[in-house]
């Protein structure tokens, strides 16, 4: 950064604390750093200690570390049938929310019609309704339906969110007009221009919608504890709800589930970090 | 656009409505796949919920209509209003920690300092994290006799709270939860923000003098306006929603010290099958969480200072 004569001068003057804050901004940003991940080290540190939570004296290092939490949690729980069925259920929640969200986006971008404004703002406007206000009704109806307790009763009222839509339609927005210009002159019709110009150019908004789209549905709790009853049909989040009042002394099995929960969005997020914060940061920005 | 008038416009009056109709149909094609869903999983319930809240219902029987009845009830009911208090305790408690955290975070790691990125993302970890496993994880820790943090804190000779499992500190300890799990989400709004200050308004003020504290006073503070009412605006409306992390770090308890509003509507739907008065508190949230976002509309043209 090119810094004016006048400051340099003043930094020179400058007493020793003006060379020594940045070393002392970086220690504290560590040790933050530190007791921010030592829940993450703790959970992972007791869930390979057996009989975590019964000696009085906690041990960073357990003396016995074994895998004795996580074999019990597969054998005498249905945790693998119950990760498939977060796992299902997230892929497929966020397939149709990337179909739907993309689709809607193209329109509000390229399809004008009378009205669209219209539509548009009532997209966002169901922004702003809360899944609580929703419940009740949405139980009755599905119950209705015949969809309690159902992998489609979770997944239905997720399919589609006006978060995406605004999402690409921004991105839809940027993408030059001359490119369907020049399609449509070679002949091009709306689902060619939207599946083969569009959609490629917006990948970087298609990335962070599935980064989002996964994880809001890997982690979500509220409707699928309206909607499950069967416990083989529950998502992660409601059996580790559930391991509670049955392992309520056996703390290195809880954290074994909750290791296994965290470990796919560690990852997603280690690979897609940049989607992620982009996404954060958009939302503040507006 | 000077392209589409050199294409040959004669066309037959039959051709272009076809074509209207073509186009109307793609429209349809391309909407319809969100539009279907979200008016029947959205927008429908909602106005059901309205409707349900005029009713007295156990969820079998046919409704009765008790018109405001269930808002009344809401208005004088002890318990609502013990779901209310805690709500607004939680939002007191968060605010605060999430924002100042935030934003001393946000200044510290958009410092050119090594390891920047690395950093900012260990604080944003526990973003993408479940609040179910959240809720767990602290529970564990903040366990009142065999728990790390009242372990560390004996050490010093002083005897740790009860945590969740008394009344004093079930709330505090869901704050602290659910603030460790939100500071890297405000830090990196805030993050924003801060890189959305142009650098020659600090140049200038570099020149004339003015202290770091001077700076950040005059300079960082109201040209971050925007994006701390933003942050105040979203955590106000997630705060009113609080719900995951009650339900799986204290059920509401003890003895209903930490019982929120939803969780109360949950109760009212599943335990006492009174969905009327259920979906009347609901609505009762909604329009809380509609005020809010009203005051933000009206509040950001007002309010924020950009200069």
């Amino acid at each position: 950064m090119p810094e004016t004569t006048a400051a340099k001068t003043r930094q020179a003057v400058g007493s020793w604390r003006k060379k020594a804050w940045k070393p002392i901004l970086l220690v504290a940003v560590i040790l933050g750093a530190c007791v921010m991940f030592f829940p993450f080290l703790w959970t992972f540190t007791t869930s390979i200690s057996p009989g975590a939570g019964l000696s009085a004296t906690p041990r960073l290092i357990p003396e016995n570390p074994s895998w004795a939490a996580y074999l019990e949690l597969f054998q005498k729980t249905p945790f693998a049938r119950v990760i498939l069925n977060s796992l299902g259920l997230a892929i497929a929640t966020t397939a149709l929310q990337l179909i739907t969200s993309s689709m809607a986006a193209y329109v509000f971008s390229r399809m004008p019609f009378r009205g669209r404004g219209v539509v548009f703002a009532i997209y966002l406007g169901t922004m702003m309704i809360p899944m609580q206000v929703l419940m009740v009704p949405l139980f009755v109806q599905m119950r209705d339906l015949g969809l309690v307790d159902s992998y489609l009763g979770v997944l239905l009222p997720g399919m589609a969110g006006a978060f995406g839509v605004f999402l690409l339609r921004q991105a839809m927005n940027s993408v030059p007009r001359e490119l369907d210009e020049a399609a449509r002159i070679d002949g091009a019709g709306h689902l060619r221009i939207f599946a083969q110009i569009i959609l490629p150019l917006v990948g970087p908004s298609l990335a962070t919608l599935t980064v989002f789209a996964f994880m809001n549905s890997w982690n979500s709790f509220l409707w699928p504890l309206v909607i499950l009853r069967s416990e083989e049909l529950k998502t992660l989040p409601l059996a580790l709800a559930g391991m509670q009042g049955q392992y309520t002394t056996q703390w290195d099995v809880m954290m074994s589930g909750s290791i296994i929960s965290i470990l796919p969005m560690l990852a997603i997020y280690l690979f897609a970090q940049k989607y992620v914060i982009q996404g954060v940061a958009n939302t503040g920005i507006k | 656009m000077t392209l589409a008038t050199e294409v040959p416009t004669k066309e037959t009056a039959k051709t272009t409505r076809s074509n209207k109709i073509k186009y109307a149909l793609t429209v349809l094609l391309f909407l319809l796949p969100s539009a279907l869903p979200l008016a029947y999983f959205t927008i429908y319930p909602m106005f059901g919920a309205l409707w349900t809240s005029l009713h007295k219902w156990n969820l079998l029987s046919p409704m009765q209509w008790v018109g405001l009845g269930n808002y009344q009830h809401l208005l004088q009911d002890p318990d609502t209003a013990q779901a209310l208090r805690n709500t607004l305790y939680y939002i007191a408690g968060y605010l605060p920690l999430v924002y100042v955290g935030g934003l001393g975070l946000a200044i510290a790691l958009n410092a050119a300092i090594p390891f920047r990125n690395f950093l900012r993302g260990l604080y944003f970890l526990p973003v993408v994290t479940s609040w179910i496993v959240v809720a767990l994880v602290w529970r564990w820790l903040l366990n009142p006799s065999v728990g790390i943090v009242n372990y560390v804190i004996g050490l010093f000779g002083v005897d740790g709270p009860g945590w969740w499992t008394d009344p004093a500190w079930a709330m505090p300890s869901i704050i602290l939860a659910s603030a460790w799990k939100d500071l890297g989400f405000v830090m990196i709004i805030l993050l924003a923000g801060l890189q959305a200050i142009p650098q020659d308004l600090y140049e200038a003020a570099r020149i004339d003098g003015a202290s770091w504290w001077a700076r950040l006073r005059h300079i960082t503070l109201p040209m971050l306006s925007p994006t701390t009412f933003f942050v105040v605006v979203i955590s106000l409306i997630n705060g009113f929603q609080v719900f995951d992390q009650v339900y799986a770090m204290t059920g509401g308890g003890p003895a209903g010290a930490s019982t929120v509003v939803v969780q109360q509507v949950y109760d009212l739907t599943f335990r006492y099958s009174q969905a009327g008065m259920a979906s009347a508190l609901s609505w009762l949230l909604f329009l809380m969480v509609l005020t809010v976002t009203v005051v933000q509309m009206v509040g950001q043209r007002k309010w924020v200072n950009y200069a």
